[in-house]
């Protein structure tokens, strides 16, 4: 047989694949290793779903998505954040975040070409640069810095290849989020370097206590970025797939030409939900947010309590609290708070390597699972002999 | 005066769980224990909280037991509306809520009883002869399907693979 594509071959397997599988053959595990809402899709919006499928609307739809989604889109944009774009020429329907990721590398990267990536990142941002054919290049960050890259450590990573910089605001797996002017410095930078932006702002509506800055919306930086974004976390609509990117339209035209030979276009399904979603789903989604911002101030003064150094994240539904007081690598601390106490955790380095020294914990679960985790977290600590409290959250 | 943030995030907390402690509560909104004590004691005193209470499934305990709805038309009074008859029919311990409606009828009561016997003699007995009471239309409850918001069936698991990028 003849051996499969270098490429693909090159790209190692996903750091969190044999954890999954472990965790999967465990009884009574308290998990907070899920980067999904716990909710289910509001019933609104599974009706309307419902509803159109028993209406017959079981079709191809446009290459683009509906145009009275992209409208909604559109609108939502502008009047939530102030970002005009033409839901002709400038929206693209695609198959989650994860297909629009996929499909800028592709249509902006020739072979080599270099892609910023601050880390630690989700996982799929490194993949996807290289299945394109580029190079992607952590920009490593720590708690000390709050997790954010600064304006000289893009300027020092930057050569004659470097194409884009890749940013996510709030960040899974960090949470955090960043200011206005943070944002600024960096799109400074970009226009500096003639950088294309291209920003993930799935996580844009759960964020707490502050209002989220997106990305087109800083000065210089409409015409370079790509902005990506779905419904998944918003309205809990994971596994719909459907999410959307908008950009200047010679962009969107480009992705869109490698979305039409490969997807066609979104389901249409997903798309009628998604159009519910969009009209009246906003106080469910608001629900929710509310809901995770109590278990986000009860998870992390929890973590501190037990010594887990932990900063208030300002968005998504992510705690990444340092675990070095240990001793233990993330992956040891990881499995073995997994095999000794059943609490299931991500080790950070599966979001690269910067993340050893951190784990992640998810708050999209009950109150009473992060209660009971706490607890669990908290007796293994004391059996370590790294039981302790840190004295002041850390503040973003 | 309108509650602020704080307190309506305290009562939203506690309506879903009245079993929340104090520190949890504080934990959860991100203020001092003793601020959220002096909250709740402020809105026990107000009579906004009224008491920590348990939704139950009773169906499922097979326990006899049965709720009607029932309709009341009441000739309205000078002064007072309907409100005194109201009250005077609130006070029977039968009696599980009571509410004013706008409609074709005037008051709507939830009723609860062990046997249709009971309920029965409750209309005739003391309903019926209450004075401006003019007539009543009862409903039984057949089946439950939801109640204070929550879903009564199979409770729902969860779908979700255990790890998730």
């Amino acid at each position: 047989m003849k051996p499969i594509s270098h490429l693909v071959k090159s790209v190692p397997p996903s750091g969190i694949r044999r954890f999954f599988d472990i965790v999967a053959q465990m009884q009574d595990v308290v998990s907070l290793s899920v980067g999904e809402p716990d909710f289910v899709t509001p019933w609104r919006i599974r009706e309307a779903c419902i509803y159109s499928l028993e209406k017959g609307y079981t079709n191809y739809t446009s290459n683009y998505g509906l145009l009275e989604l992209r409208k909604l889109i559109s609108a939502y944009l502008s009047k939530r954040w102030g970002v005009e774009y033409n839901p002709e020429k400038q929206v693209l329907v695609t198959v989650g975040v994860s297909e629009g990721l996929d499909l800028v590398m592709r249509a902006i990267l020739n072979p080599a070409d270099e892609v910023l990536v601050p880390e630690p990142s989700y996982v799929s941002y490194k993949p996807c640069v290289m299945f394109a054919g580029g190079v992607p290049v952590p920009l490593p960050t720590t708690i000390e810095t709050g997790f954010k890259v600064t304006p000289e450590q893009i300027e020092k990573a930057i050569t004659s290849r470097t194409k884009a910089i890749l940013l996510s605001y709030p960040s899974n797996p960090t949470g955090v989020t960043a200011s206005r002017d943070e944002l600024q410095s960096i799109v400074d930078m970009a226009r500096k370097h003639d950088l294309f932006i291209i920003s993930d702002e799935i996580y844009d509506r759960l964020t707490y206590g502050g209002c989220h800055t997106t990305m087109p919306s800083l000065d210089g930086a409409y015409e370079r970025t790509i902005l990506l974004n779905g419904f998944s976390k918003a309205y809990a609509m994971t596994g719909w797939r459907i999410g959307y990117a908008v950009a200047m339209p010679d962009i969107i035209e480009a992705m869109m030409k490698v979305h039409q030979y490969t997807m066609l276009c979104a389901p249409m399904m997903a798309q009628m939900a998604a159009i519910e979603a969009m009209k009246n789903g906003s106080s469910e989604s608001d629900e929710m947010v509310e809901e995770y911002n109590r278990r986000r101030r009860l998870i992390t003064s929890g973590l501190n309590s037990i010594g887990l150094d932990c900063i208030l994240p300002g968005g998504a539904f992510y705690a990444f609290p340092s675990i070095r007081r240990t001793g233990l690598t993330a992956e040891e601390f990881t499995e073995r708070l997994l095999m000794e106490e059943k609490v299931a955790i991500v080790p950070g380095t599966a979001f690269g390597e910067c993340g050893e020294g951190y784990v992640r914990c998810s708050y999209a679960t009950d109150t009473d699972s992060i209660k009971l985790a706490l607890e669990r977290m908290s007796r293994f600590l004391e059996k370590i002999g790294a039981a302790g409290s840190v004295k002041a959250t850390r503040r973003e | 005066m309108k509650p602020d943030e704080f307190t309506i995030d305290i009562l939203k907390i506690l309506e879903k769980d009245s079993r929340a402690t104090l520190s949890q509560i504080a934990a959860m909104t991100g203020k001092s224990e003793d601020e959220v004590q002096k909250t709740v004691a402020l809105l026990e005193g107000q009579g906004i909280i009224r008491r920590y209470k348990t939704v139950i499934d009773w169906q499922k305990t097979r326990l006899e037991c049965v709720n009607a709805y029932i309709d009341v038309k009441v000739a309205p009074s000078r002064g007072v509306g309907f409100d005194d008859v109201a009250e005077r029919i609130a006070r029977f311990p039968e009696v599980h809520s009571i509410y004013l409606v706008s409609g074709e009828l005037d008051l709507r009561i939830i009723v609860t009883g062990k046997t249709i016997l009971d309920v029965a003699h409750f209309v005739s007995e003391k309903l019926s002869t209450i004075d401006r009471v003019q007539s009543t239309i009862t409903h039984f409850v057949l089946k439950c399907y939801k109640e204070d918001s929550e879903i009564f069936g199979e409770p729902s698991d969860d779908k979700r693979l255990p790890v998730v990028p």
